[in-house]
């Protein structure tokens, strides 16, 4: 279990103070995948690298299973390291050294002998599917495979937290699904608690269990995946999630749109087409579905809805109220001209 | 003729030749023995590194400074009671191989310093946060990955000692350079100016080419 407890991390600059982190605690629970998302220049990759102190916090703790890490001397902490794997962005890879050089460097740290390091490499290497480059170097690999060589080296020391900072963010669409889908398999298969950082819902959405959501330093908003999609309270968590969530309509169904829009989301267990049909039952309006699709989230369905009401004003409103009794998520986009 | 007093010089130059090369291979080995843990001093104690160290930083700092501001010849003049000390001498190659180490110490350190600023933080990041010590980034990613510049630093460094060694004459070191100033400059002798001067111009093609081939051959980047 990770405790982050009163975190402040502040930057000086010349006279200046920036504030990195601003008084943030969080809990994430072993074996969880936690991510942490906001714009850039909110404090999530500070608060991320608090996390195994390449960052020291300026107060607060952080404890990981009891052991509170500003606590720790410096040999200490190096092997407090040894067991909080990180992976990066552009992959900091060692230029000069071999894949298989990249990987036991991490092994080489923990004191580990030539024959444990041989067999372990060759473990990691297997597990992130990269047998056949042991001798290439950084350089003949594609980003994903790169990416693929960080993982094993994090991982190289068994650790129980694993931690990834923007580690998508420069890979293409295609390979950002594998190896979201190795981390996802990391997660499951060893039970490595992992804690990402990210700016793309669509990571979020794919593989997170609980997510954070970062503004000036602050977590503004916390709570499991589905939930937040569900139901976001913060204005900023609204509009990370509608770059996944959102449906565009194209531009003459709005303008030439005879009725009331209405953008209707529903919980999997929430049976949308009853409430339609009793909807359409009970008040003298017509519907006509626009647009519609359903996002997974954590394997459990979330629907999404538009719908064009047309009829009274004042039986539309009822029609509405009604609609959003049922289902809790319901939002009006335009109204009749 | 002017075959002849070439001929004549023959001796003259392949003692000359010997004498560069051993002020150049002494304070070149001396140079890296010392310039190289001093220039990773310089680049490790810097601020935001892992063995950040304000007060270390800025003394070595000063004192590369400080010797890297003094013009060579007067260096060379002013460390003879050290030179004495140390070698027993004020005079010959051995006595001026010792300036010549001296300054090229932080002359070299200052390379490896830059050299080393061209990694990637990021790298040393990751290696901090797999729990390596101090020791072990130095040795597994600083070194390995910045190597290609240290190579090529070995050889601009050799290459100004070629340089400097001319001026040894001061103190009696010989050398090519010597022998240029000596006969060609001195005493108006052009034959052996322009042949001493080609001598080192193929020295220095030479060592430049080598020292890029190595290079080459060592960057696995």
């Amino acid at each position: 279990m990770i405790e982050i407890q009163n975190l402040v991390k502040i930057y000086e600059s010349g006279k200046q103070k920036v504030k990195g982190v601003q008084d943030v605690s969080l809990t994430i629970n072993d074996g969880e995948i936690f991510g942490i998302v906001g714009y850039s220049g909110a404090g999530k990759s500070t608060l991320l690298r608090c996390i195994n102190m390449l960052e020291w916090p300026t107060s607060g703790n952080v404890k990981i299973d009891g052991v509170d890490l500003t606590s720790l001397s410096r040999q200490e902490l190096r092997r407090a390291r040894q067991k909080i794997g990180m992976i990066f962005q552009h992959f900091h890879l060692v230029r000069s050294k071999t894949v298989f050089d990249n990987v036991a460097f991490a092994l080489k740290a923990a004191g580990k002998s030539k024959q444990e390091i041989r067999n372990k490499v060759d473990d990691l290497l297997e597990m992130v599917g990269l047998q056949d480059k042991r001798d290439a170097y950084p350089s003949q690999l594609s980003g994903g495979q790169k990416q693929r060589v960080g993982i094993a080296r994090a991982l190289a020391n068994d650790p129980n937290v694993l931690l990834c900072d923007e580690a998508t963010s420069a890979l293409d669409p295609g390979t950002t699904r594998q190896i979201l889908l190795l981390l996802k398999k990391i997660n499951q298969e060893l039970g490595i608690t992992i804690v990402l950082i990210t700016h793309e819902m669509g990571v979020v959405k794919e593989i997170c269990d609980r997510i954070a959501v970062m503004q000036d330093g602050k977590i503004i908003e916390c709570g499991e995946v589905y939930e937040l999609f569900a139901r976001p309270e913060e204005p900023l968590t609204r509009s990370f999630i509608d770059s996944v969530l959102q449906l565009e309509l194209p531009e003459h169904l709005v303008k030439n749109r005879r009725g009331t829009l209405v953008r209707l989301q529903y919980r999997g267990e929430a049976a949308s087409d009853t409430v339609i049909s009793d909807m359409l039952q009970s008040f003298r309006v017509k519907g006509n579905i626009i647009h519609g699709k359903i996002e997974y989230i954590q394997n459990k369905p979330l629907g999404i809805l538009v719908l064009e009401l047309i009829g009274d004003e004042s039986e539309v409103k009822r029609a509405i109220d009604f609609m959003h009794e049922r289902t809790g998520g319901l939002e009006v986009i335009e109204h009749a001209a | 003729m002017l075959l002849d007093r070439l001929a004549e010089l023959v001796p003259e130059l392949n003692q000359a030749f010997l004498e560069t090369m051993y002020m150049v291979s002494i304070s070149l080995a001396v140079a890296i023995m010392g310039g190289l843990p001093l220039g990773i001093l310089l680049f490790v104690t810097d601020r935001g590194l892992f063995l950040e160290n304000p007060v270390v930083k800025s003394a070595a700092g000063f004192v590369v400074n400080m010797v890297r501001s003094v013009p060579f010849i007067i260096l060379l003049v002013a460390l003879l009671p050290f030179t004495r000390w140390l070698t027993g001498t004020t005079i010959g190659p051995t006595a001026a191989s010792v300036s010549l180490s001296i300054a090229a110490i932080p002359f070299f350190a200052r390379i490896v310093e830059s050299s080393l600023r061209e990694i990637d933080r990021g790298v040393i990041e990751a290696a901090i946060s797999v729990g390596a010590s101090p020791w072990m980034i130095i040795k597994d990613v600083l070194l390995p990955d910045a190597r290609p510049g240290i190579i090529h630093g070995i050889t601009i460094t050799t290459i100004s000692l070629v340089g400097y060694s001319a001026m040894a004459g001061i103190v009696g070191g010989g050398g090519i350079g010597d022998l240029a100033i000596r006969f060609g400059y001195y005493r108006y002798d052009n034959t052996i100016m322009i042949t001493t001067v080609v001598i080192l111009i193929c020295l220095v093609q030479l060592i430049q080419f080598l020292g890029d081939r190595i290079a080459r051959l060592t960057d696995k980047r």
